[in-house]
């Protein structure tokens, strides 16, 4: 394995031709590798210790994490802040944005500083209402949404100009993403919203949670009628539930989650509902990662994180890869 | 609730003639309203733009209208001012992740454009909004903009 199919996270490693950004998961998608990604919770702590003990859990099964920016509009530390601290020990980052809680002049700061610290790539969400979380009362801002908040990072990074057109002396070298939800009405829309988002600049989509392999089936499908896995890398969302509880709790109150009601019957059928939604969400990567176009899997394992190594392990889709960690090079 | 803006996307062929053959109109209006002087008769015509499409389409009027591009319904009445299609978050039934009660603006737009001759414009990309345009004629900007008459924030018309 040379360092470029497996690089260490954190080195500003030079930018490579044809490359957006010096990042780890760029190369490791252009070099064709089947990549794994896993979303970090920020605390709720001013304790950078506290992000440490969450990066820790997935050393040396996940590719990058992403630090979520206020997921279901429930306040934590800033994505921002998280990846500042991750990049302290070389940690690969990916950093959401969400278009709910700040303008475009606040964006564009936020995207220069993130690059200066080493933040190589940037998922860019429209973000849930403010209604799904914990301060319903606040002002939505919504100013932009995913597929402009892309545009105008493209613009940055190429251009090196800020939406106003003034300039930018040194430009954020960012891998942009975006998201999709191939599950959620109206579903003959989704491929074309797919094409609009890469259009703007996507060039990786990290999805929603995937628990109807059929209905990706059918997304992916036509993905792939239309050339869009060859324009874009697609990492698909996965994780495990917890228990059939869990699972009818996040129907009811997670946005844009869909989950068929057959998973449900499975776990509440099942002896060990935890063990059975494990085996469930390695099923569904085994399953996922044979359909075309698909490029990698982003793990969403919210309170389950312990559980993400051996879901990767036991899925084996790493092949005998062992992904970058602080301290892999120590005996 | 929504009745009329739910019916005019079902019938969103026939308003996009009708607006085709008034936008024709209102173009040929230019030399009396260069007259007049465009910034004079913003307001007036904002005024009757205000009530005929918030009649209509519910429109709120942003200024930068897109409504033959979107199925003939107006995006801004997303909770998100999503412009370019559908968040993830909506519910399995078609409804609004925000306003229960509402049917995506977005599942209407979409079934209204495949009605449209030109119903293909949805796959166009639209630029963000600029909120100082918010409250102005867009059927003004849209004539202006064919006859090549610059205004402030014409970027965005």
């Amino acid at each position: 394995m040379t360092m470029l199919d497996n690089p260490a996270a954190g080195h500003f490693l030079p930018l490579e031709p044809g490359h957006s950004s010096p990042g780890r998961i760029e190369k490791l998608l252009r070099a064709g590798e089947f990549t794994v990604t896993a979303e970090l919770s920020p605390p709720d702590s001013s304790d950078p210790e506290e992000v440490f003990e969450k990066a820790r859990i997935f050393d040396g099964s996940v590719d990058a994490m992403n630090a979520t920016d206020g997921s279901g509009a429930n306040c934590h530390m800033s994505s921002v802040a998280v990846c500042a601290i991750l990049r302290r020990a070389n940690y690969s980052a990916i950093m959401q944005v969400s278009c709910r809680d700040r303008n475009r002049i606040a964006i564009q700061g936020d995207v220069l500083g993130a690059a200066a610290i080493g933040v190589a790539s940037i998922l860019c969400l429209t973000g849930d209402g403010v209604q799904a979380g914990d301060h319903p009362q606040a002002k939505p801002v919504f100013d932009l949404e995913s597929i402009t908040l892309l545009a105008m990072l493209r613009k940055m990074r190429d251009e090196s100009r800020f939406q106003s057109g003034r300039k930018i002396t040194h430009p954020p070298r960012v891998f942009l993403g975006a998201a999709a939800n191939p599950f959620r009405p109206p579903l003959d829309f989704r491929p074309i919203r797919l094409a609009k988002k890469i259009e703007a600049g996507a060039q990786f989509i990290q999805t929603q949670y995937c628990f109807d392999v059929e209905r990706l089936k059918q997304f992916m499908a036509r993905v792939c009628d239309m050339g869009l896995h060859k324009k874009a890398f697609i990492l698909v969302g996965v994780g495990p539930l917890a228990s059939a509880r869990a699972a009818e709790w996040i129907r009811q109150h997670v946005p844009g989650v869909h989950i068929p009601d057959s998973i449900i019957k499975r776990l509440a059928g099942s002896a060990n509902q935890k063990q059975e939604g494990k085996k469930i969400c390695i099923e569904m990567i085994q399953q996922v990662r044979e359909i075309e176009g698909v490029s990698g899997v982003h793990v969403m394992a919210y309170r389950q994180e312990e559980l993400v190594a051996e879901i990767i392990q036991e899925s084996r889709v790493l092949g005998g890869r062992t992904p970058w960690y602080p301290g892999i090079d120590e005996p | 609730m929504y009745s009329v803006r739910r019916w005019a996307s079902r019938h969103a062929r026939f308003f996009e003639a009708v607006y085709n053959g008034f936008e024709a109109v209102l173009t040929s209006l230019h030399p009396l309203f260069r007259r007049i002087g465009y910034a004079r008769m913003d307001k007036p015509v904002a005024a009757v733009e205000k009530l005929v499409k918030g009649f209509l389409f519910d429109t709120k009027m942003c200024g930068s209208c897109t409504l033959g591009a979107t199925g003939m319904v107006c995006p801004m009445n997303c909770p998100k001012s999503m412009r370019n299609g559908p968040c993830g978050g909506v519910r399995s039934n078609g409804h609004c992740e925000i306003k229960p009660e509402m049917p995506c603006v977005w599942v209407d737009a979409f079934a209204g454009s495949r009605l449209m001759r030109d119903g293909d414009r949805i796959q166009g990309i639209q630029a963000m909004v600029d909120h100082r345009l918010q409250g102005s004629s867009s059927w003004l900007r849209e004539v202006r903009r064919k006859k090549g008459v610059p205004e402030i924030g014409d970027a965005a018309g």
